[in-house]
């Protein structure tokens, strides 16, 4: 039991919060299968009404940045502030974006 | 009137012994996702029997409340089947004990949901508006919690070998009990007769084809439901019930009045 039990993959879960918004990654869980996953996603991060719509993936079909790249990867974007758009202004009724 | 109490307290006293039961789990449970989605289950049930006892209570009138209903009863009192008060384990000689079975939990909480389904679902139609409404909210939880033993039973009888053994030791443990669901009892004839309840043989066609259906698919054989023919609906309970009440009913017990 303790064998299969360590043998239930990862899983990640991402919860839509409601309709219209995106579905955003909430945490993880071990299940036996996806079915199962979606199942416990359920009952561990929807319990107080945080979605309207799961999705579950295996985590490790997630490739990842590795945290030794980060000097590479990030550091050289830090002195580029022209790519931000704060030059100018959304009026008020575009709403959330 | 009084029936239509006892027929309340019948449906609101199954909820809260195999809430109670159930929550036994919590903190142990196989995994710690498998332990939330249990004490959902726990809180769905002695959610949806806390509504059953309001309505019992506000019928009843006088001093009457869910808690007095819930936490002032004793044994003999209380008219839930005596499938739900059995402990997650089979059967043991005097006083022997045993750990925990997850394949017992599963199996009792499979043959209730697939009843209460139906029942929930017929109940929606109840000329009592309020046991309506409380069948209405009811019978999206319990859709739920069938799904959830049901894909578990699945797993467990058509998984490893032990898993399977187990599972069919559980069933062959709990399906006689079942026969209880079938008998007559004053409260059940007369709220159906009122149009209040279901009159429950009319659902026994639609529950064993979900249950042969299951049973199918997970690989388990149906036994015989035959012999002891348990009546804790009528308020002759196994000598578990009394062990359950006294966890569940010590604490209001010694603080009758105490609340945070």
């Amino acid at each position: 039991m303790t064998i299969e039990l360590k043998n239930w993959p990862l899983w990640e879960v991402f919860v839509r919060s409601k309709q219209g918004l995106e579905h955003k990654h909430c945490g993880s869980l071990h299940a036996a299968d996806a079915q199962q996953a979606l199942q416990m996603a359920r009952d561990v991060y929807t319990r107080r009404q945080e979605g309207v719509s799961i999705w579950v993936l295996p985590s490790a079909s997630i490739t990842a940045s590795a945290p030794d790249d980060k000097a590479e990867f990030f550091d050289p974007m830090a002195d580029k502030i022209y790519r931000h758009p704060t030059f100018y202004e959304i009026p008020d009724e575009v709403g959330y974006m | 009137m009084t029936s239509h109490v006892d027929y309340l307290l019948h449906l609101a006293d199954n909820a809260l012994v195999l809430g109670q039961r159930n929550a036994e789990w919590c903190g142990h449970g196989p995994v710690l996702e498998e332990d939330i989605a249990l004490a959902n289950v726990s809180l769905d049930l002695i959610g949806q029997a806390r509504l059953l006892y309001q309505l019992a209570a506000q019928l009843s009138g006088g001093e009457v409340s869910e808690n007095t209903l819930a936490y002032f009863r004793d044994v003999a009192d209380f008219r839930n089947y005596t499938l739900l008060e059995l402990p997650h384990h089979g059967p043991l000689a005097a006083n022997a004990a045993a750990d925990r079975d997850y394949a017992t939990t599963i199996v009792c909480n499979f043959l209730y949901s697939a009843l209460m389904a139906l029942l929930w679902e017929a109940l929606q139609k109840s000329q009592d508006a309020q046991l309506a409404a409380i069948a209405a909210k009811s019978q999206k939880e319990v859709r739920y919690h069938l799904r959830y033993s049901r894909d578990w039973l699945l797993r467990l009888g058509d998984g490893t070998e032990e898993s399977h053994r187990r599972a069919q030791a559980a069933l062959d443990h709990l399906m006689p009990y079942t026969q209880e669901f079938w008998i007559d009892s004053q409260p059940e004839s007369e709220a159906s007769a009122a149009g209040v309840g279901v009159d429950l043989k009319s659902l026994k066609a639609d529950w064993d084809s979900i249950v042969d259906q299951a049973l199918r698919e997970a690989t388990l054989d149906r036994s015989t439901a035959a012999g002891y023919l348990s009546q804790g609906k009528m308020g002759q309970h196994s000598e578990h019930l009394g062990y359950l009440l006294g966890e569940m009913q010590s604490l209001p017990r010694a603080h009758p009045d105490g609340c945070w």
